[in-house]
């Protein structure tokens, strides 16, 4: 077996460990945050600060039985929670988190990027594979042959087209800024700092990290809002709204296939937040501190750098679910349609004659 | 032996795609199997380094198409009886008629020409072919002509959609 081979299957490995621990951890931190927001105390009775308590629901999901309703579409009724799974973990493999690192084994060095894969088309490969999610939600949804999931199901589909469409309107102007599709790219042209023709605000400017986040401004406050919306998380999470659904379009699932939805839907909110530190934050850019640490700790900086970027974006969907109502349903299309993707479009041409006009000069010129 | 496994699996599910289209029952499995086709087939162009063309494949027809037919799906509802019936007389045969004939033109082709029956491609290096910088660079000076026409048309056809799709009078009514 070759190197290369070996190197992939280490990745992929870790990247399983590290996407199951983190979720267990998420929803633990979850619960806490929003405990603290409400003036409440939260999971404390399993483990030091109840740490333990989402590894005891996931081995009670794991034990209870599996129910399936005698009007379920069979097929699709398993499929789903499948199809709902593989895109939250196909999505993590593009998130660059640290540079090529040089290691050396037997005498040869071998160049690890810590990628899953550097595509040449990773934006689109994001946006493809959150678009193939909406099936687990809408078939789920379907094949429960119960009218609750399926209201949900249909509230669904149509939520995540309409916010997909301002989702990806907005990562255009990233793009055009960074001149690349690829995710490793898009950070490598967020380093340095920012710089401007004006004479007194360069001293000021100098020291901003040359984030996406200060030109794109517009754009990451889309996003983000069309992120919160994708990951059907409050306040738009009509899919799942328990006061008028029951659960929504999981309502029928129980035991291991409720558990892998609710998997899905923490890896996806954390790909999320990994997703728009790489776009708009800079993703593992940061002090890696040579000199002063240790080298290995050094090493594994950009890594701890994401971590914060990523945690810190979390809080905010956390604080977020914890301080808005959820909207109405009408009020849900008319922000995306109305709003966001108008928005988009504007944002977009601004951006393009502004780039242009640093490209080309004035047209009259 | 990798190249192979790359090609067969998606090509037998591409197959087998299509054949519940036509076989299964229910709608929602109709959709589903194309569904399973038209990934496939992105996995195919992916192997012949046409990474744009396969990621525009899943977004548009896989991502946002086949949701957009199963929404409807769900919307008129699948439970009432699919009538299976022969609208046209004769409609199988006619059918099976014009698939073989298809078939037994494709199999000529393939063996009284010089096809050679050779599944490896040359390797091509990767970052040469397919690349979305290469596609918009054609895309942008050769056919730019094409491309604004087909955007016009497009335009022309939602335009439409909605000039048929708005009752002028009944808005007038209510207000």
């Amino acid at each position: 077996m070759s190197t290369e081979l070996i190197i992939a299957l280490i990745k992929s490995n870790i990247v399983l460990a590290v996407l199951l621990t983190n979720t267990i951890l998420l929803i633990w931190l979850e619960r806490k945050l929003v405990a603290g927001m409400q003036s409440r105390v939260g999971p404390d009775r399993a483990g030091p600060f109840g740490i333990l308590q989402t590894v005891a629901d996931a081995i009670k999901l794991l034990l209870k039985e599996q129910i399936m309703p005698l009007k379920a579409d069979r097929a699709m009724y398993l499929l789903a929670p499948i199809i709902a799974l593989v895109p939250s973990f196909l999505i993590f493999m593009i998130i660059p988190l640290g540079p090529d690192l040089n290691i050396e084994i037997g005498g040869k060095n071998y160049i690890v990027d810590f990628v899953g894969a550097d595509l040449n088309v990773g934006v689109l490969y994001f946006l493809a594979l959150s678009s193939i999610a909406v099936y687990s939600v809408v078939l789920a949804g379907w094949s429960s042959g119960s009218k609750y999931p399926l209201l949900g199901g249909v509230r669904a589909s149509a939520q995540m087209i309409s916010y997909e469409a301002a989702m990806g309107l907005s990562l255009v102007p990233v793009i055009l800024y960074s001149g690349s599709l690829s995710l490793v790219d898009i950070v490598s042209s967020q380093s340095g700092n920012l710089s401007t023709t004006i004479p007194i605000l360069s001293s000021i400017v100098s020291f901003i990290p040359k984030w996406n986040i200060f030109p794109q401004f517009i754009a990451f406050g889309i996003f983000f809002i069309a992120a919160v919306a994708e990951v059907n998380r409050a306040p738009f999470d009509l899919v799942e709204a328990e006061q008028e659904l029951v659960g929504g379009f999981h309502t029928e699932y129980s035991g291991f296939r409720f558990a892998m939805f609710f998997l899905a839907e923490y890896i996806n909110m954390f790909n999320m937040c990994a997703i728009t530190a790489t776009f708009f934050l800079g993703g593992w850019l940061g002090p890696t501190f040579e000199g002063f640490l240790p080298p290995i700790l050094s090493a594994i900086m950009p890594i701890i750098w994401l971590g914060v970027k990523t945690f810190a974006l979390l809080f905010i969907f956390v604080w977020i679910r914890a301080t808005l109502p959820r909207l109405r349903y009408d009020q849900l299309m008319e922000l995306g349609w109305k709003r966001l993707i108008p928005a988009s479009l504007v944002w977009l041409i601004l951006s393009a004659i502004v780039l242009g006009l640093r490209e080309f000069g004035l047209p009259w010129s | 032996m990798v190249e192979a496994l790359l090609f067969f699996a998606p090509a037998s599910l591409i197959i087998i795609g299509a054949l519940i289209v036509i076989f299964a029952k229910n709608a929602v499995h109709n959709a589903m199997g194309l569904v399973m086709t038209l990934v496939s087939l992105a996995i195919i162009y992916i192997t012949l380094n046409a990474t744009f063309v396969a990621m525009v494949q899943m977004l548009v027809y896989a991502g946002a198409v086949m949701t957009l037919f199963l929404f409807v799906i769900m919307m008129i509802g699948v439970d009432k009886k699919e009538q299976t019936t022969e609208s046209i007389k004769g409609q199988t045969f006619l059918v099976s008629g014009v698939f073989l004939i298809l078939i037994s033109l494709l199999a000529y082709v393939a063996i009284s020409s010089d096809f050679k029956w050779d599944l490896w491609f040359p390797p091509v290096e990767f970052d040469t072919e397919g690349t979305p910088q290469l596609i918009a660079g054609v895309l942008f000076t050769e056919w730019i002509f094409p491309f604004e026409i087909i955007s016009l048309l497009l335009i022309v056809a939602t335009a439409a959609a909605i000039a048929l799709a708005y009752d002028t009078k009944k808005r007038k009514s209510n207000a």
